[in-house]
């Protein structure tokens, strides 16, 4: 995946990557919301396979699970839909979920048929290397960037151990908390950018509040991925999937 | 506990990156606590002049008398401050803050027992306190928020989920990464990421250490079996742990809600019910999907209903150092008639799980011989539950009168 991201700088000041919540508000609206996406210039998009308990998740987001859930979307409906998506679109598609997802269909067959269908990464916040032992050893096996996260509480010796299990990019979070809410880009942020920088020559995507084309300007030449989340969840609940693509073409 | 905060295959640390440093810390100030003498003796001092400690023993005669086999001890952990056990927890974790200089502390509550604890040592050691409990909660222990917002805590409601316990909790989760510089998390049970489980185990422990010198003095030798309710384990663990090293028969007794077959109770680990998972910081057995996902418990005691399990508790169990049963909502309203009319004492709805176990097979064992009931909390704070669960007809009466009173207050 790092190669792939890689040559798609070469004519890129910034990427992009978005996050969508499987299932919600369907699988049919994802489908919908993904080719808005992609026909509008979005370079990797992680999908979200909903969990009942997702901890690092502010409002908008933690709602999209629980719509999803109460809607009976299945771990295997996920899969069915990932491996038809990835056939579609040539970009890079990444799971984001919780570890418990992953634990219960059993560490090697979910990766097994993640690597099936083409799955390129997985983002696993509540899964620090310290527990993900045989989780890493099997993405080598597989093929599938762990990816892992820098945050602005970490320091450089944990940024660089981090990195040393990362592939594919790294995710740095802009600020402390949850996905949704806004983050300030001062110097603060500038000097810890400077730091995950430092700490690592993974490709650096920065996500967590990031809503519009000011903030994805302020990144440019700091990193080189911008992450939207909660913000095109809230585009699509307030003005529908068609809504999306015009928002994407204007960010660059 | 492992390195990596684990009991054999369970517990571990979950947690996102941004709590990394966090913990990092505070797993350093609990090793220094746990190697500083001074600071247990702190910790018992704070507990025998603001708290009650030691809790007495109390020989349960008539309820003895009443069953004909072993002599029934219960430990009275209703009379701590607060009225629970949970103060051990949040006194000895408020010694910590202290040493750590943060300002602010957060907690989940389910019964509002381990909210009210906080707010009580928030208070008393001049700190911010932010409490987050599920909306149902808040509903079923109304007079707990009453104190807790007037010892000066904010009590946020949790709208999301199954609006319980395991909610509150993801909620505190989120408050914590977002405001981790200055504030610590006070977790109310022996579960979550590591060094909590560890942690409130050892800070419990004070009443099963209390609790073996009590019972030689009383009874001259070992109880046979010692029954303590289990939700988070708590209570459980801070009760067996001194007693692991004797030959006694430890048992946990789950939530049985509506019946083991009904769908609609908390027993991850009396029944065949709960799975291994990792979830809220730490891999325990849960009551889950086959997808994972948390499935909704029931228990008439909000402090039992809960998802998972201290994986303290867990690994005893597979080890079979620790039998589980489980009481129904129905036996448990039985047990606690029982105790009210035969002892005078009133234990909380989840104590009564402990005295439903133990009732079920005290008779079997001879006169001669003793048991031990935690009882972790006292059941007056639970009036409105109780009187409802025992469709009371002059409590009725006297909520619609005082509602009228209100009514009539508002509108005029």
């Amino acid at each position: 995946m790092e190669k792939q991201l890689r040559k798609k700088l070469e004519n890129k000041e910034i990427l992009l990557m978005t996050h969508i919540v499987l299932g919600y508000p369907s699988l049919d609206v994802n489908r919908e919301v993904i080719e808005q996406m992609v026909s509008n210039g979005v370079d990797c998009i992680e999908m979200q396979i909903p969990f009942s308990e997702p901890m690092a998740d502010g409002p908008v987001i933690l709602k999209a699970n629980q719509e999803a859930l109460a809607g009976g979307t299945k771990v295997d409906d996920c899969f069915t839909f990932a491996a038809e998506i990835i056939q579609q679109h040539d970009i890079p598609f990444l799971f984001m979920t919780y570890y418990n997802i992953i634990f219960k269909y059993g560490e090697e067959a979910f990766f097994k048929r993640a690597a099936d269908i083409g799955m390129k990464g997985f983002i696993i916040p509540d899964l620090p290397p310290e527990m993900g032992e045989s989780f890493l050893a099997l993405a080598d096996k597989y093929k599938i960037a762990p990816v892992l996260i820098f945050t602005p509480t970490s320091t450089d010796t944990r940024m660089e151990e981090l990195a040393s299990h990362g592939r594919g990019f790294i995710y740095c979070a802009a600020r402390r908390g949850v996905t949704g809410s806004k983050s300030e880009f001062g110097d603060d942020f500038k000097e810890y950018l400077g730091r995950c920088r430092a700490a690592t020559n993974l490709p650096l995507a920065v996500g967590f509040g990031i809503r519009s084309k000011e903030d994805i300007d302020v990144l440019k030449g700091k990193a080189d991925m911008a992450v939207i989340g909660s913000r095109t969840i809230q585009l699509v609940e307030s003005e529908g999937a068609e809504a999306v693509g015009p928002f994407i073409a204007r960010l660059r | 506990m492992d390195a990596n905060g684990f009991f054999g295959s369970w517990g571990g640390a979950y947690i996102p990156e941004v709590l990394y440093q966090t913990f990092q810390d505070l797993k350093l100030e609990y090793a220094r606590c746990r190697k500083d003498p001074a600071f247990w003796e702190e910790y018992i001092h704070l507990m025998s002049t603001y708290s009650c400690r030691p809790t007495p023993l109390t020989h349960a005669e008539n309820l003895s008398n009443h069953f004909g086999g072993a002599q029934i001890y219960i430990k009275r952990e209703d009379l701590n401050h607060t009225g629970a056990h949970k103060a051990n927890n949040v006194m000895g974790q408020g010694l910590l803050v202290k040493r750590m200089g943060k300002k602010r502390v957060i907690a989940e509550t389910g019964a509002g027992q381990h909210g009210m604890a906080t707010a009580t040592m928030a208070a008393k050691f001049g700190l911010d306190c932010t409490i987050y409990m599920g909306e149902e909660d808040v509903l079923r222990q109304r007079p707990n928020v009453f104190w807790m917002e007037k010892m000066g805590a904010t009590v946020i409601p949790v709208k999301d989920g199954s609006r319980t316990l395991k909610d509150a909790i993801n909620q505190a989760f989120r408050d914590w990464v977002t405001n981790v510089d200055d504030t610590h998390y006070v977790f109310g049970t022996a579960c979550g990421p590591a060094p909590f489980p560890e942690m409130v185990s050892w800070f419990q422990s004070i009443i099963g250490i209390e609790a073996v010198d009590q019972i030689i003095q009383a009874h001259g030798k070992m109880p046979k079996k010692i029954y303590a309710c289990v939700g988070g384990g708590s209570n459980a663990m801070g009760i067996f742990k001194r007693f692991l090293e004797e030959d006694v028969e430890l048992v946990g007794v789950e939530a049985g809600g509506h019946g083991a077959n009904s769908g609609a109770h908390a027993i991850r680990l009396a029944s065949s019910d709960a799975t291994p998972g990792v979830a809220q910081g730490y891999k325990t057995m849960f009551l889950q999907d086959e997808d994972g996902q948390m499935k909704h418990t029931h228990s008439v005691a909000a402090g039992l209903d809960y998802v998972g399990v201290s994986p303290i508790l867990t690994d005893l169990w597979e080890k079979k150092l620790v039998r589980f049963e489980s009481a129904t909502d129905e036996e448990v309203m039985q047990a606690l008639d029982l105790t009210m009319k035969k002892e005078g004492i009133i234990p909380a709805l989840e104590s009564a799980h402990a005295f439903a176990g133990a009732f079920r097979e005290v008779g079997k064992l001879s006169v001669d011989d003793a048991i031990i009931i935690n009882q972790s909390g006292r059941g007056d704070k639970d009036i409105f539950t109780i009187a409802h669960a025992f469709e009371d007809p002059s409590w009725e009466k006297f909520i619609i009168d005082r509602g009228k009173e209100y009514s009539k207050k508002h509108s005029g």
